[in-house]
């Protein structure tokens, strides 16, 4: 009944499949990508606090903390491209975004 | 200790279960909803594995900021998202197939993962066991000291993508008027002032028609 990191790493596992996962089932809608990639951040998370608890060794938790910075700030200039997209184009179908020129 | 089982189960189960239902979920708001509560349950998670600094992060960062802001984009932009999900089933087949491989992977790795019998002799950064030593004041020793240059880098990450986000989405719109203070302050006396002799009788209105 003890819950160890096998437990920890498991539910990280399904985490980050489901993320894999929602990218390949919304494949045309954007807004679900970028939820399924943090979604994947979020399981990778839960890995690095999960050995840092195992191990006794805080600097997996102070990495956590970067890789939820990086997520913040990713999410942040994904959204604003999306709203940038959305205006010139009025569609966010990932299939119409194929020209690199505005 | 079974309690901290039966919140672990807890928090895990809740939080498998919501991210199944951000993937799947017809409406994105309500993904949006649901990535907001695998997040709430990640942070339980992260409290029973004693990273309660980590967890209120999680907390305000995740919930309080990025779903907020997903929430935001959802809900302003016009979009037909019955649309986009036709089709989605062709895709299932794709990814079901390379989801279970993947998992089964992970899951392979670590039931076959063992720690090096010498680990505790390579840590990097031991957790203090002193009495009143949290785990706030513990990582915030570790991240103001030998992590300073990676917390600034990661604050200029922050700045560089907060004036990326303004840059992207700032727009001005043609026909309001703004102040230019240049044009103020360039402004000289002979362009705007102009000393004119009023007739008596006669309005300056009849000066200028002349």
């Amino acid at each position: 009944m003890t819950i160890g990191l096998a437990h920890y790493l498991a539910v990280a596992a399904i985490l980050f499949t489901l993320g894999i996962f929602g990218i390949f089932l919304n494949r045309k809608n954007v807004i679900i990508i970028l939820m399924s990639i943090e979604l994947m951040l979020l399981a990778v998370n839960i890995n690095f606090v999960a050995f840092s608890t195992t191990l006794h060794d805080l600097v997996g938790q102070v990495f956590a903390m970067f890789v939820l910075t990086v997520a913040a700030a990713e999410a942040a200039i994904g959204l604003a491209i999306l709203v940038v997209y959305f205006r010139n184009r009025g569609t966010i179908r990932v299939e119409d975004i194929r020209m690199m020129k505005g | 200790m079974i309690l901290s089982a039966i919140m672990f189960y807890l928090f895990a189960a809740v939080a498998i279960a919501s991210g199944v239902m951000v993937v799947t979920a017809r409406n994105p708001v309500h993904s949006v909803l649901f990535l907001i509560l695998a997040f709430f349950n990640a942070a339980g998670l992260f409290v029973l594995m004693g990273a309660e600094f980590l967890a209120m992060i999680l907390v305000i960062v995740y919930v309080g900021a990025v779903a907020v802001l997903f929430l935001f984009v959802v809900m302003m932009l016009d979009i037909d998202f019955a649309q986009l999900r036709t089709g989605a089933m062709k895709y299932l087949w794709v990814g079901l197939p390379v989801g279970l491989i993947l998992f089964f992977e992970l899951l392979f790795v670590f039931a076959s993962w063992v720690l090096a019998p010498n680990v505790s002799a390579v840590v990097a950064a031991p957790v203090p066991t002193a009495a009143g030593f949290t785990n706030t004041r513990a990582l915030g020793d570790l991240l103001y000291t030998r992590y300073i240059f990676a917390f600034q880098a990661a604050g200029m990450i922050l700045l560089v993508a907060m004036i990326g986000a303004i840059v992207l989405t700032l727009r001005h719109r043609a026909g309001t008027r703004r102040q230019v203070i240049a044009d103020q302050i360039a402004r000289q006396r002979g362009e705007t002032v102009e000393i004119v002799k009023v007739p008596i009788g006669a309005g300056i209105g009849a000066e200028a028609a002349e």
